[in-house]
C-alpha cells in the first residue's frame, strides 16, 4: 500500500520557496518510479490558495494545516503538528529543503519520531531495497557520504538548487485535505517576537542561480560595488571569500566556503579569489565556474571552466557591458 | 547559572580528504581542531558564567584524542569536562550521538546548553537540535545574539535573508553562528590551570547504555570523492576581447546566460 512521499512546503506570505518546487518536481519522478503518492504538506496561515500551485508541480494530495499559531515558523508548533500527521499516515519519506527552517525542523522531528535523517543532500535516488539512497557532502564537499535510512519514515533535507523545477501543469488536480491537529501550550515555549528580512533585490545566496563572488583581490569593501553592478545585470547574488569576510569587507552571511555557505549555482564567477581549499569546498559543485584573477598560477584556475587572467578592476566593468548586451538581446 | 557546552573535535579546515584502504575517511596525519562554530559556543558559555556566575561544563563525544579539544576549552575558561569515548561509538549517527550526549548532559545541572550550529566535518547540523528534543527543552538555531534575564532568554537568530528574534524560557539549547562573539585565545595561565581541572572520561557502560541500544539508524554505504574538476581554458587576448569571448561562451557553449 502506497504510504506516500511527503514534501514539506516552505512558504512565506503565501510565496512558495523555490526549493519546495524543486522537491515536488524530483518527488514526482521518484513517486512514479516507486508507485507512490506524492503529498505536499503546507503549514501556515492563509495558505488555502496554495493547493493548486503544488498540484501543478506534481502533488497528488495536499495536506493543509491552517492555524494562526503557525503563521510564523516555530520549532515547537511545526514539529508537533508534523509529528501528529506523520504518526497518523505513516509516509515512507518526509523531505524538506535544507533551509534555515529545514535545518531547525527536520532534526527535531526526526528525533521525536525516533528515526535518522539525511541532511543537506545533493543527490537522492529511488532504490527498490532501501527506497531512497542519498548522497550528501561531508567536509563541505571534499567528500561524499552515500547513505540510506534503516528506519521509517525516511527523513531528509535537500540542498537548494540540487534538482531542477519541472514545468508547471495547471491541468493537474490534487485531493486537498484540511488536517485537524492539536497545538498545545507546551509546543509554544519559544515564540517569534520579531522577523527582519533584509531588503534586498538580490536572490538569497544558497538559492541563487548565479553568484558573483569577490576575494582578497577586491582590495577593500568599497570595491564590491563593481561586483554588485555586474550581479544586478544578470540577477545574481553577491558572495565573498573568507579572506574578504575576515578583513571585514563583507558580512559573514555572504561568505562562501567551509565556514560559510555551501552553494551550487549554475554559474559561479570568482573575482580576485585565489581558490583556497576551504573556498573550493563551498562552491566546487557549481555547474560552471568562471575565474578572473591577475595571478595566472592561482589555484582557482584549476577548477574554472573559463578563466581570464587579468586585472579584475578592468575586466569586471567590461563583463558588465558584455552581459548587458546579452540580456538585452 | 550552569552552562553545558557540547563540542566536537574536527579536522582542520585546510585538511585534504583521502580515503583509506577500506574506503573510509582517512584521519592519519590530519591536524585536529575544535569545530570552529563550537568555539563561539564555548566563548558564549564563559561570558555567561562571567556575568552570572555558575559553572561551565564542556562535553564531547569522540576518540581519546578529543580530550585535547576539551583541554583547550578548559584553558579558555571552562570549569570541567566530560568525554564520552567508547569503541562502540564508531559509526554512531546523529540520532545515536544525541541519545548519548543527552544521557551525559542529563546528569549535569544546566540552565543553558550551547553548541556550534554545524560541525564542519559531517556538516549535518542535527545533534544539538536532537539533544534539545531528547532533553525536552526548546532550542534556537544559528544564534547571533543572546540576552538572558533571569530565566528568560531572547535570542536573535539567522534565517534565510534576515534575522528573527525568539523569546523563550530556560533551560534551552542554543546553537552558535559566527558573529555571536569573538572567541578568546587560551592564556598561558589558563593553559596551566586547565591541567588541574577535572576531565572525566566515560564509557557507554558508565552512562548505563549498551552499544545495541544506540545502533545507528542511518547506514553509510560508502564514501566517494568528488570527480576532479578539469581545468578549463584561459581566454586569450586583451581584457576587452576576453570579456567578449566569455560572454559568448556563457551563452553559446555553457548556455547559462
Amino acid at each position: 500500500m502506497a504510504k506516500g512521499i511527503w514534501i514539506i512546503i516552505e512558504q512565506r506570505n503565501g510565496q512558495i520557496r523555490k526549493v519546495s518546487l524543486e522537491l515536488l518536481s524530483q518527488g514526482r519522478l521518484i513517486a512514479d518510479q516507486a508507485g507512490e503518492n506524492l503529498v505536499a504538506v503546507i503549514l501556515g496561515q492563509n495558505i488555502e490558495g496554495l493547493g493548486g500551485e503544488v498540484a501543478s508541480y506534481g502533488a497528488d494530495k495536499v495536506i493543509l494545516v491552517e492555524d494562526d499559531k503557525l503563521a510564523e515558523y516555530t520549532t515547537g508548533a511545526y514539529t508537533s503538528v508534523l509529528n501528529q500527521l506523520i504518526r497518523k499516515d505513516e509516509p515512507q519519506a518526509v523531505l524538506i529543503g535544507n533551509t534555515a527552517v529545514g535545518k531547525d525542523l527536520a532534526p527535531r522531528l526526526a528525533q521525536r519520531l525516533g528515526v535518522g535523517m539525511a541532511s543537506d543532500c545533493t543527490g537522492m535516488e529511488y532504490d527498490a531495497n532501501s527506497f531512497l539512497t542519498f548522497k550528501r557532502p561531508v567536509y563541505a564537499g571534499k567528500a561524499f557520504a552515500h547513505i540510506v535510512s534503516q528506519a521509517r519514515p525516511i527523513v531528509a533535507s535537500i540542498r537548494p538548487n540540487t534538482f531542477p523545477v519541472a514545468a508547471a501543469d495547471s491541468s493537474r488536480q490534487a485531493e486537498v485535505v484540511k488536517a485537524d491537529t492539536q497545538i498545545d501550550p507546551a509546543d509554544l515555549k519559544a515564540i517569534v517576537k520579531e522577523v527582519a528580512i533584509a531588503a534586498s533585490k538580490r536572490p538569497e545566496l544558497t538559492e541563487a542561480n548565479i553568484i558573483v563572488s569577490g576575494g582578497r583581490g577586491m582590495k577593500g569593501p568599497e570595491n564590491f560595488g563593481i561586483l554588485e553592478e555586474l550581479a544586478d545585470v544578470i540577477g545574481a547574488a553577491v558572495g565573498a571569500s573568507r579572506a574578504a569576510v575576515d578583513s571585514g569587507w563583507r558580512e559573514h552571511k555572504f561568505q562562501v566556503g567551509q565556514t560559510g555557505k555551501t552553494v551550487s549555482p549554475t554559474l559561479y564567477i570568482a573575482c580576485g579569489i585565489s581558490g583556497a581549499i576551504q573556498h573550493l569546498a563551498g562552491m566546487g559543485s557549481s555547474k560552471f565556474i568562471v575565474a578572473v584573477n591577475k595571478d595566472p598560477e592561482a589555484n582557482i584556475f584549476n577548477v574554472a571552466d573559463y578563466g581570464i587572467v587579468g586585472d579584475l578592476f578592468e575586466v569586471v566593468p567590461l563583463l558588465k557591458e558584455e552581459f548587458k548586451k546579452l540580456v538585452n538581446q | 547559572m550552569n552552562i553545558v557546552v557540547c563540542i566536537k573535535q574536527t579536522f582542520d579546515t585546510e585538511a585534504k580528504i583521502v580515503l583509506d584502504g577500506s574506503g573510509k575517511i582517512d584521519s592519519n596525519g590530519v591536524n585536529l581542531i575544535i569545530n570552529p562554530y563550537d568555539e563561539f559556543a564555548i566563548e558564549e558559555g564563559i561570558k555567561l558564567k562571567e556575568k552570572f556566575g555558575g559553572e561551565v561544563t564542556v562535553v564531547s563525544m569522540g576518540s581519546s584524542r578529543a580530550a585535547e579539544a576539551l583541554r583547550t576549552a578548559l584553558a579558555m575558561g571552562a570549569d570541567k569536562a566530560v568525554l564520552v569515548s567508547d569503541p562502540a561509538l564508531d559509526g554512531a549517527d546523529e540520532w545515536a550521538a544525541a541519545e548519548v550526549l543527552a544521557t551525559a548532559v542529563s546528569s549535569l545541572s544546566y540552565d543553558v546548553v550551547l553548541a556550534g550550529r554545524i560541525a564542519i566535518d559531517d556538516g549535518s547540523s542535527q545533534v544539538a537540535v536532537r539533544l534539545a528534543e531528547k532533553l525536552n527543552i526548546p532550542s534556537v538555531s544559528s544564534v547571533l545574539k543572546l540576552d538572558i534575564d533571569g530565566s528568560n532568554a531572547t535570542a536573535t537568530r539567522e534565517i534565510d535573508g534576515g534575522t528573527e528574534v525568539i523569546a523563550l524560557t530556560l533551560p534551552a539549547v542554543f546553537t552558535a553562528q559566527k558573529g555571536l562573539n569573538e572567541p578568546r585565545y587560551p592564556s598561558v595561565a589558563g593553559i596551566m590551570k586547565a591541567k588541574k581541572k577535572e576531565l572525566k572520561t566515560l564509557s557507554l557502560a558508565d552512562l548505563g547504555l549498551s552499544g545495541s541500544e544506540i545502533a545507528a539508524k542511518m547506514k553509510v554505504e560508502k564514501f566517494s570523492l568528488p570527480a576532479a574538476r578539469q581545468a578549463g581554458r584561459k581566454l586569450d587576448g586583451d581584457a576587452a576581447q576576453a570579456a567578449r569571448e566569455l560572454a559568448r561562451l556563457l551563452r553559446e557553449e555553457a548556455k547559462v546566460l
